[in-house]
C-alpha cells in the first residue's frame, strides 16, 4: 500500500510536469516558430494594414453594402468570439420557429429583389455562433441587395463571389463555401469602402 | 457529382482510413505493451528506463487484479484532488491573462471528476471559466492519464483472457504503472506532438496571449478568445476525452477550422479503439478474434451513421412551409464548412467512441438525428468505444454472447478455451446493470424534482431527451450533451459527477475482477461442443446481444423522448 502510494505520487508529478506543462508549453514554442500567424489566430488586415478580424472567425455585418452572415447565438448580439455557443433550440421548439420567422421577415425586407426560396443557412444559427462561412447559394442570394447598395452591376458582384468560393478540401471533403469577411474585404478592394461605415 | 455522392464518398473515405490504420497501429500497440521487441529502442529505451526509475516502478513486477485495481483507484484519486485544487486556486496561479476567478466548488468537483473519468462533460464554458494553467495542467494532463488508464484496464482484461497458466507461481495481469507510462510515452505523447503541429498548420491556434480585441470591418469591437488550443485539441480526440477548449468544442473555428481538420479529428478519435481490436487478436494469437470485435463495431457504426445522416439531410419538418430552401438539410446548430455529412459523421464517431467532442449541437438535431447519438452511448460505448473502455466493454459483451450461446446448446460456455462460470457471469451482469440503473434512475429523479427541471432549455418531449442525454453521457463517460440543459447548478453538477464516477469505476472494478478470475483458468482444447468465437456467426450473435440488451433497457424511455417528438413534430406540434 505504501509502495503504491509512493509510486502514485511520483507518477502523478512526473506525468503532470510532462503532459500538463512541458508538452503544451513546448508545443506553443514550436507552433510560434513554424506557424506564427496561424498560431495566433490567422488575423487578416484591410487595405490599410489594419487588423480587422480573424480569417477563421465570423463577425457581424449589418450594412447593406456587405454580405451578411448567418444568425449567431454567441453572446447577446451574436458573433461574440469570447462566448462561442449554438442556440441549442430543439427541433420542436416554439422559440426556434419564432426566431426563424423573425429572421425571415428581416432578410426578406432587406432583400426585396431576391425572390427565390431562402437558403437554410441564412436563417439558422451555427453550432459555434462564429461560423465564418455562408453556402455559395446564401451569398449569391444577397447579390442584388449588395449591388444596389454599392451602385454597381449585379454581374460584377457575382464575379467577386465566384472568385471567392472555397472548394471541397482534397476535392471531396467538406462543403463549397464563401468566407464572409474575406468576401467583404474583397468587395471593398474592388469597389471601395462604403461611406457611412465607421472605422 | 451530386451532393449525395460527395456525402457517401466522405463516409467511405473515413472508413477506409480507419480500416487502413487498424492493423499497423494495432501491431505497434502490441509491440509496445506485449512484446520484448519494443519499437524504436534507441529513442524510447533510455527515456523509458529513466521514467521507470523516476517513478520508482519495477517493470518486472506485475500486479494481481487487486493490486492493479488499487493502483488505478489511487492514481485516479490523486487526479481528482489536483484538478480540483488547480481550479479553486487558479486566480492565485500563473498563466491566467484574463484574470479569471476561482471556479465554484460544485463546478470544480464536477470538472475534476469529469476529466479523471475520461468523460469530459463540461458544465462550464472554457473561454470564460478556465485559466490557461487549468486548461493545461488540470485538463490536458487528464486527457493523457485517463486515456492511459483506460488502455491499461483493457490490456489487463485482454491478458486475463489470453494468458495461459504456466508452471511458475500465481499469474498476473501486468503492471498498471508500466501500462500507463508506456501508453503515454510510446503512443499518446508522440502522436499528440505531431498532431499538434499538423493542426496548427491548418489554423488551430496555439498561444498564451491574452484575448485579442479587434475592430471589425464594420467598426464594432470583437474580442477573440485565445489560448494553447492545439496541444489540448489533439489529445482530447486521440484519448477519446472530448473536453473542448472553448464552449463550442470542435465546432469552434479555432479548434476545428476546416473539413480536413474535421477528418483528422475523427480519425484521431477512432484510431486507438479500432487498433486495440487488432492488438487483442495478436494477444489471443488468433487474429480472427480481434476482427470479430472490429466487425461488430463497424456494423453498428454504419447503422448509426446511416440513420443520423438520413435524418439530418431532410431538414427540420417544423420549419417547412416558410419558404426556406432546406435542400442543405437541417443546419440549425451546424457549421457550413462541415455541412450535414461532416456533422453527422462526427456526431456518430464521437458518441460511438466515448469521446464527446462535438462539431454540431446535438440538441438541435432532428428527433431521430438526436436519437442516434443517445443510443450509441446507451449501447455501452462499445462501438469502438473509448480508448481501452471500448475494448473491455466489447469483451464483456462477448462473454455474455458466449454464455447465451452456451445456454442454447446446453454446454459449458468457453471463451478462448477458458470456461465461463457463475462468478464471471455475476460480475458481467453487474457491469451491464449498473449502467442503465444510473441512467434511468437518475433521469427519473431529475424529471420530477424542480432542481432538475428548472435547468431545461427545451420543453415537451425534447426536455426529457435533454435529461436522458445528460445522464446517458455522464454514465457512459462520453461527455457530449444536449447542451440546452443549463447543467452548471449544484443539483446537476453533483448528480452528474456521481454518475460519471460510478459509470467509470463501478464498471472498471468488475472488469478487473473478471480479468483476475479468468487468468488462472485452465485452457481446454476446443471440442465438438465448443462454440467458435472467431466466426461471422458469432459476430452476428454479438451484435444481437448488444442490440437486444440496449433496446430492451432503454426503449421505453426513448419512446417518451425523441421517438414521440419525431411523430408530433411531423404533425406540426411545437412546444
Amino acid at each position: 500500500m505504501l509502495d503504491t502510494l509512493r509510486i502514485a505520487v511520483r507518477t502523478t508529478l512526473l506525468t503532470l510536469l510532462v503532459t500538463g506543462l512541458l508538452y503544451p508549453l513546448g508545443m506553443t514554442l514550436l507552433a510560434q516558430l513554424f506557424f506564427p500567424s496561424r498560431a495566433h489566430g490567422s488575423l487578416v488586415t484591410d487595405g490599410k494594414g489594419r487588423v480587422v478580424g480573424s480569417g477563421l472567425i465570423g463577425q457581424r455585418f449589418r450594412s447593406p453594402n456587405y454580405f451578411q452572415p448567418r444568425p449567431s447565438a454567441a453572446g447577446d448580439l451574436g458573433y461574440d468570439a469570447a462566448a462561442s455557443s449554438g442556440s441549442n433550440l430543439g427541433p420542436s421548439s416554439h422559440k426556434l420557429r419564432a426566431r426563424v420567422e423573425a429572421e425571415l421577415k428581416r432578410v426578406r425586407k432587406d432583400n426585396p429583389q431576391a425572390s427565390s426560396a431562402i437558403p437554410v443557412d441564412l436563417v439558422t444559427a451555427s453550432a459555434s455562433g462564429l461560423d465564418p462561412h455562408l453556402s455559395v447559394s446564401a451569398a449569391l442570394w444577397q447579390v442584388s441587395r449588395v449591388a444596389t447598395a454599392r451602385g454597381v452591376a449585379t454581374e460584377r458582384v457575382r464575379t467577386v463571389i465566384l472568385d471567392h468560393v472555397e472548394g471541397r478540401e482534397l476535392g471531396v471533403i467538406g462543403e463549397p463555401r464563401v468566407n464572409v469577411l474575406l468576401l467583404n474585404l474583397a468587395m471593398d478592394r474592388q469597389f471601395g469602402q462604403p461611406t457611412g461605415v465607421t472605422n | 457529382m451530386s451532393s449525395l455522392l460527395y456525402d457517401l464518398t466522405q463516409i467511405l473515405l473515413f472508413c477506409l482510413v480507419i480500416l487502413g490504420l487498424t492493423r499497423p497501429l494495432g501491431i505497434y500497440l502490441f509491440r509496445v505493451f506485449e512484446s520484448e521487441r519494443k519499437p524504436l529502442p534507441r529513442l524510447f529505451g533510455p527515456i523509458e528506463r529513466a521514467v521507470f526509475r523516476l517513478c520508482g516502478v519495477d517493470p518486472q513486477r506485475e500486479h494481481t487484479w487487486q493490486q492493479y485495481t488499487l493502483a488505478l483507484l489511487v492514481f485516479s484519486g490523486f487526479g481528482v484532488l489536483i484538478t480540483y485544487a488547480l481550479q479553486r486556486l487558479q486566480h492565485l496561479l500563473p498563466l491566467n491573462p484574463q484574470h479569471l476567478g476561482p471556479v465554484a466548488p460544485d463546478l470544480a468537483w464536477n470538472t475534476a471528476v469529469s476529466f479523471t473519468t475520461n468523460t469530459n462533460w463540461q458544465s462550464y464554458s472554457g473561454e470564460t471559466t478556465m485559466s490557461y494553467l487549468t486548461q493545461m495542467a488540470g485538463l490536458t494532463w487528464h486527457n493523457f492519464t485517463s486515456a492511459a488508464a483506460g488502455i491499461g484496464v483493457a490490456l489487463a482484461l485482454a491478458r486475463g483472457l489470453t494468458r495461459r497458466p504456466g508452471f511458475i507461481g500465481p499469474r498476473t495481469l501486468g503492471n498498471f504503472w508500466v501500462d500507463v507510462l508506456r501508453s503515454i510515452l510510446y503512443v499518446l505523447l508522440p502522436i499528440s506532438m505531431i498532431g499538434t503541429l499538423l493542426l496548427v498548420s491548418q489554423g488551430v491556434i496555439q498561444n498564451l496571449s491574452s484575448y485579442r480585441q479587434i475592430i471589425t470591418l464594420e467598426g464594432t469591437k470583437q474580442i477573440l478568445a485565445m489560448g494553447p488550443v492545439a496541444s489540448q485539441e489533439v489529445i482530447k480526440l486521440l484519448g477519446t476525452n472530448g473536453g473542448g477548449f472553448f464552449n463550442a468544442n470542435s465546432a469552434h473555428p479555432f479548434e476545428n477550422p476546416t473539413a480536413l481538420t474535421n477528418l483528422i479529428s475523427m480519425v484521431l478519435i477512432f484510431a486507438i479503439p479500432a487498433a486495440l481490436t487488432y492488438t487483442y487478436g495478436r494477444m489471443a494469437a488468433a487474429q480472427k478474434q480481434g476482427w470479430v470485435l472490429f466487425g461488430a463495431m463497424a456494423f453498428l457504426f454504419l447503422a448509426g451513421i446511416s440513420v443520423l445522416w438520413a435524418a439530418e439531410s431532410h431538414g427540420n419538418p417544423a420549419l417547412s412551409g416558410l419558404g426556406i430552401d432546406e435542400s442543405a438539410g437541417n443546419l440549425e446548430g451546424k457549421e457550413v464548412r462541415f455541412g450535414v455529412v461532416g456533422s453527422s459523421l462526427f456526431a456518430t464517431v464521437t458518441t460511438d467512441a466515448s469521446c464527446g467532442a462535438v462539431n454540431a449541437m446535438h440538441d438541435s438535431f432532428t428527433p431521430l438525428g438526436g436519437l442516434v447519438p443517445m443510443v450509441n452511448i446507451q449501447l455501452g460505448e462499445v462501438i469502438f468505444g473509448g480508448v481501452g473502455a471500448g475494448l473491455y466493454g466489447m469483451l464483456i459483451f462477448a462473454l455474455l454472447a458466449v454464455f447465451i450461446a452456451g445456454l442454447m446448446v446446453g454446454r459449458t460456455p468457453e471463451y478462448l478455451g477458458k470456461k465461463i462460470e457463475a462468478k464471471e457471469m455475476t460480475l458481467s451482469m453487474l457491469y451491464v446493470l449498473i449502467f442503465p440503473l444510473l441512467i434511468l434512475g437518475l433521469s427519473a429523479w431529475a424529471a420530477v424534482v424542480p432542481a432538475g427541471l428548472s435547468s431545461l432549455g427545451n420543453a415537451g418531449p425534447h426536455g426529457l431527451s435533454e435529461i436522458l442525454y445528460a445522464f446517458t453521457s455522464a454514465a457512459g463517460n462520453n461527455g457530449s450533451a444536449f447542451a440546452g440543459l443549463s447543467a452548471n447548478t449544484p443539483f446537476w453538477n453533483v448528480t452528474l459527477g456521481v454518475a460519471m464516477l460510478a459509470g467509470r469505476f463501478l464498471m472498471m472494478v468488475p472488469v478487473l475482477a473478471i480479468a483476475g478470475s479468468m487468468l488462472n483458468k485452465k485452457v481446454v482444447h476446443p471440442g465438438p461442443g465448443t462454440f467458435p468465437t472467431g466466426t461471422l456467426l458469432f459476430c452476428g450473435l454479438l451484435i444481437g446481444v448488444i442490440l437486444i440488451l440496449g433496446a430492451l433497457t432503454f426503449f421505453p424511455a426513448l419512446s417518451l423522448g425523441p421517438i414521440v417528438e419525431h411523430f408530433v413534430v411531423k404533425h406540426g406540434r411545437l412546444f
